[in-house]
């Protein structure tokens, strides 16, 4: 169980404020106008931020002083997904190995089926630089998946692909997740896809985070602070 | 938290480094009594060459860099490369050309001789002021061609729809963009020939051409007046402190200038403009390739000449310059932050001659100054090159830690992965360049091993001297040569390591 437990942030004239259970392996959208808070809301869940008050905890733990590594959680951001210079197996070592020796034979293994697994079978050698977009997407969910956390925070990553590849990607993420039983967080500026991929959906919203809903009850019939963003 | 210690340490090592000297040099100096007249001389003399030098370099730069903002040529590129060579440039070498060419058997004096004019003399006020405008013109006309392609084209667009002569063109555009650049230029070069060492050595000299620098050295090495080098130090170090902070009010601070190889489109240049514009390109050229040149030329027949000790010099050099390349960038890499830049520049704030009588004062109790001359060259010109470092990594140490902040929490990156992986691959171009420009500074350096070395540990700039000195031209010119190739050599293969395989 993700549990945001009286959490509140606050910057200048920002503030969030949010309260909610999320249950393992649920797949949740979260949804808003733009600068409500959606990425502020994965980052203090990641660790990125810290709450003026309140806990994030995980099963029962408080995550508080935990640094972003050290949590249960792990994050695919908008960009900077993948070190450029470095090979996508050299990357993916990384994620196993972050003091930066080379992964033993099992560790290997785990890349060549994280690779394998988001069709990526055979680019070790590549630099992200040669890939396509997607492919790029894919070799950072591959990234996440030798990381293997319980919970998967998604930062808008598939925003620059076009229509078509994000439902393929989100797809994918869908598939993968649905194996792993990992709780997935989207941030998404697009109804589409949140009612594609999750299930649920967490409005932010006027320095609120609410909690899950159905999403297509949420799309169908918006609150009022969600109204005007979808422009009903 | 290391990464933290770390800055703490390079910084703090920075600022005792500079205030310890200091401080040594103010407790030694017991008071003005210690000087002699001609030490008053030395201070005037001081200030009217770097008047006189920055004054030259900025009035010749405005035609040249007028001429290289508005034509394109072949061989542009190049001569806009070849404007930011000086800094690399060892000033010995640079000396023995510009006697080759305006010595007193020079291609000059032949010239004016044959014309039936007046031999000129480069020893004295005008030899320095014609060494300072070889080094200093490059960087005034590097600053005011900025300065030109900084003026926004539809400013140059609608100059020329409205027809303006270009008696108008200087008033409402050029005049002033002058007015806001030449004076930082002015103030810059100004602060350069004040702590001016190796030139006022080579070409000054006796009381008339003394700089406060040179005096130090004097005091030091012929006259063991430590006390009158401590206070003749202090006034160096309150000259360029003072001149040092009023040419960063004045100066916008641009240094390495990017970005030149573009050329304003302008529609006022024809007819003479134009051949007004090929004269100053080709003076300027002229004025900075012949000296080189006959370098060139002199210095091959002169290579069979060296004998071991100029090679076992030339050993020294490289060895110091390569500690101090890895010193400086060791230094660098943890003060590459903007609170770390600001740290670094107290390397530029003292010259190395008064860093140098500093250290000296320090160690002379407790070591012979001499049996560490190069290690202590090596340091101070780590500590010198420091602020030319910081600023060409800073900007990319600091994009790289913004891009990929988040990416390294969120895998747990620890520090030597993060610094293997990441830092060191993605600055090696920067690296390549920072480390090039410091090892042939280094190099070439001929400031504190002057007060530190004696014949066994000399460097390649000081054998040079030496053989200078001792009126071995023909040596001296093949070893020249050899440094030339060296510091040249040195700053390509930095430079050329950096982007060789350097990833995207």
């Amino acid at each position: 169980m993700l549990e945001l437990d009286g959490l509140r942030w606050r910057a200048g004239d920002f503030a969030l404020e949010a309260e909610m259970q999320i249950a393992p392996g649920d797949r949740v959208a979260v949804i808003g106008p733009s600068g409500a808070g959606k990425s502020t809301l994965l980052d203090l869940v990641a660790g990125f931020r810290s709450p003026e008050v309140g806990r994030v905890l995980w099963q029962g733990r408080d995550l508080g002083p935990l640094s972003p590594a050290a949590r249960p959680v792990t994050i695919l951001f908008q960009d900077n997904n993948l070190f450029p210079h470095l090979s996508i197996a050299r990357n993916l070592g990384l994620a196993v190995r972050p003091d930066g020796r080379r992964p033993d034979a099992a560790q290997t293994g785990r890349i060549g089926d994280a690779l394998a697994r988001v069709g990526l079978s055979g680019f070790e050698d590549r630099l992200p630089g040669s890939l396509s977009g997607g492919q790029q997407s894919r070799a950072a969910l591959a990234r996440v998946l030798v990381q293997d956390r319980p919970v998967l925070l998604l930062d808008e990553p598939f925003a620059a692909l076009g229509p078509a590849l994000r439902a393929e990607m989100l797809d994918l993420v869908a598939e993968v997740t649905a194996d792993t039983g990992a709780l997935v967080l989207l941030v998404s500026h697009d109804p589409k896809d949140a009612l594609r991929f999750a299930p649920q959906a967490i409005v932010v919203a006027e320095g609120r985070a609410h909690a899950p809903a159905d999403t297509a009850t949420l799309l169908d019939d918006p609150p009022p602070a969600l109204r005007a963003y979808l422009g009903h | 938290m290391a990464p933290r210690a770390l800055a703490i340490i390079a910084g703090a090592l920075v600022i005792g480094l500079t205030l310890g000297p200091v401080t040594a040099v103010i407790l030694r100096a017991e008071g003005w009594s210690a000087l002699r007249p001609g030490d008053w001389q030395a201070l005037r003399f001081t200030l009217v060459q770097a008047t006189l030098s920055a004054f030259f370099s900025v009035l010749f730069a405005i035609p040249v860099a007028r001429a290289l903002a508005r034509r394109q040529f072949r061989g542009r590129g190049a001569l806009v490369a070849l404007l930011g060579a000086p800094f690399i440039l060892p000033v010995i070498v640079a000396v023995l050309g510009l006697l080759a060419v305006f010595g007193t058997s020079g291609l000059a004096n032949r010239a004016l001789s044959a014309l039936g004019l007046p031999e000129l003399t480069i020893y004295g006020l005008h030899g320095v002021v014609i060494a300072h405008v070889f080094f200093n013109l490059p960087l005034a006309t590097r600053l005011i061609l900025q300065g030109w392609l900084a003026i926004p084209g539809e400013r140059l667009r609608l100059a020329a729809s409205l027809g303006l002569s270009p008696r108008a063109m200087w008033q409402v555009l050029e005049a002033p963009m002058l007015r806001s650049i030449a004076p930082g230029a002015f103030a810059v070069i100004f602060v350069i020939c004040l702590s001016s060492f190796a030139i006022a050595l080579t070409l000054g000299g006796g009381p008339r051409a003394t700089t406060v620098e040179l005096a130090i050295y004097q005091a030091v090495r012929f006259d063991f007046d430590l006390a009158r080098a401590a206070v003749l130090s202090l006034i160096q170090l309150g000259l360029a402190l003072v001149a040092g902070l009023a040419a960063l009010r004045l100066s916008r601070g641009e240094g390495f200038g990017i970005g030149l190889d573009r050329v304003v489109p302008r529609w006022d240049s024809g007819g003479a403009a134009r051949g007004l514009d090929a004269v100053w390109i080709a003076l300027a050229a002229l004025f900075l390739l012949v000296p080189l040149a006959t370098v060139v030329w002199r210095g091959v027949p002169g290579l069979v000449l060296l004998g071991p000790e100029v090679w076992q010099a030339a050993g020294h050099s490289m060895l110091v310059a390569l500690g101090s390349t890895a010193l400086c960038l060791i230094w660098a890499l943890p003060l590459a932050t903007r609170t770390g830049e600001v740290i670094g520049l107290a390397g530029i704030a003292l010259s190395p001659l008064v860093l140098g009588t500093g250290l000296f004062l320090i160690l002379r109790p407790v070591v012979n100054p001499v049996d560490l001359a190069l290690p202590v060259t090596a340091l101070v010109n780590a500590l010198v090159s420091l602020p030319f470092a910081l600023r060409i990594l800073r900007p990319e140490a600091e994009t790289i830690r913004r891009d990929y902040a988040r990416l390294r929490a969120a895998l747990g990156l620890t520090g030597w992965a993060w610094l293997r992986h990441v830092l060191l691959p993605r600055l090696r171009r920067p690296l390549g360049f920072a480390a090039g420009l410091t090892a042939a500074l280094s190099m070439g350096d001929l400031g504190v091993i002057a007060l530190f070395a004696d014949p066994d540990n000399a460097t390649l700039p000081l054998k040079v001297y030496g053989l200078m000195g001792a009126y071995r031209m023909e040596a001296a010119a093949g070893a020249a040569l050899l440094l030339l190739t060296l510091s040249l050599g040195l700053f390509w293969g930095f430079d050329r390591g950096g982007r060789v395989g350097a990833r995207a």
